[in-house]
């Protein structure tokens, strides 16, 4: 009998723990590792492997953003990949509605529209972004990345930045 | 002195403490149950007139399907809208990923990822034919029950292209 009162009591813990957890993380603040190096410098510098390691950077997400969708430009955020909703992606915003913006490939610049924004990674040559999927609807976005809090040596905040070539625009 | 005082205390912070904890077990577990089994929302606007009221309907919706990726042509949606992202619209899916769309003149195939969603009033609706194809990250939920106005009171199925355009065009007539 004492087992199972103590199974339950741990039981009832857990869910109170779980629930609590999933809407802070929901609403608030959640934190995600990052795979891959598109976004190097800025995250996992050092080139790591696909899979996943303990030396990924984790990122602190917050989720205030989400109750306006106020972006500016040069904030990092996490989106929903706009061909495979199951995936997450972290890239840095650098054209907002109403901004032009050069296309790659070609000399033309086109507008951004409304309700999208324009995505880049920080490591152009090896990143997945904006230039091969056009611009996504700001509904995407998931949040918006604050701080490195993993590995300790690379705790910090971290900072806006606009892409040098865009600032002519 | 103080020792004496505190320990008078501690009663009432634990039941202050445990309080607290309850209503925020509630409202933890509304947000749960509202973000990820089902919630309830209030259509309104023209685009959806067949299925949905005018002036004002409160619908059940599912999130589970979404999910689990349940998603097929015909299934009446809840989707963030691409062009107003504080805005949440209500649409039927007509495409998803890899069907043809369109009408006579021009036809498009879905992109991988995406759907491509309609109302079902189409002279008044600002759907996918305006704004072309949607991420599929963009879904909310699936509108599976009318709870209000009483007369419509059901549940809201899955309903493929033409016969849509049937019950149409007896409304209109």
């Amino acid at each position: 009998m004492g087992t199972r009162n103590f199974l339950w009591n741990s039981a009832k813990k857990f869910f109170t723990i779980g629930l609590i957890g999933l809407t802070v993380s929901d609403r608030y603040f959640s934190i995600v590792p990052v795979r891959g190096y598109s976004m190097s410098p800025t995250f996992n510098p050092q080139i790591s492997s696909s899979t996943g390691s303990l030396t990924d950077d984790r990122v602190l997400v917050e989720k205030f953003c989400l109750e306006k969708y106020k972006f500016s430009c040069g904030d990092v955020v996490v989106f929903c990949s706009p061909s495979n909703h199951r995936e997450m992606h972290i890239k840095r915003i650098t054209a907002l509605p109403g901004d032009w913006i050069s296309t790659p490939h070609s000399y033309d610049a086109i507008v951004v529209p409304k309700g999208h924004c324009w995505v880049e990674g920080d490591n152009s040559v090896f990143s997945l972004d904006s230039r091969s999927f056009g611009p996504i609807p700001l509904g995407l976005v998931h949040g918006r990345v604050t701080h490195i809090v993993w590995p300790p040596q690379r705790v910090g905040k971290v900072d806006k930045r606009i892409p040098q070539e865009h600032l002519p625009f | 002195m103080s020792l004496q005082v505190f320990r008078h205390w501690i009663p009432t912070v634990k039941d202050a403490f445990d309080r607290t904890l309850m209503v925020a077990k509630f409202f933890c577990s509304l947000h749960v149950t509202n973000t990820f089994l089902c919630t309830c929302a209030l259509a309104m606007g023209p685009s959806m007139l067949p299925t949905l009221n005018l002036t004002g309907s409160l619908v059940l919706v599912e999130r589970l399907s979404i999910r689990f990726g349940k998603m097929a042509s015909g299934d009446v949606v809840l989707i963030r809208s691409p062009e107003e992202p504080r805005k949440v619209v209500i649409k039927r899916i007509v495409g998803v990923e890899g069907d043809a769309v369109g009408n006579e003149e021009a036809t498009a195939v879905v992109p991988k990822g995406h759907i491509w969603i309609e109302g079902d009033n189409k002279h008044n609706s600002r759907d996918s034919r305006q704004f072309g194809p949607v991420p599929y990250g963009l879904l909310e939920g699936r509108v599976f029950w009318v709870m209000w106005p009483p007369e419509d009171f059901g549940s809201v199925g899955r309903k493929v292209e033409n016969i849509s355009l049937e019950s149409a065009g007896c409304q209109k007539t």
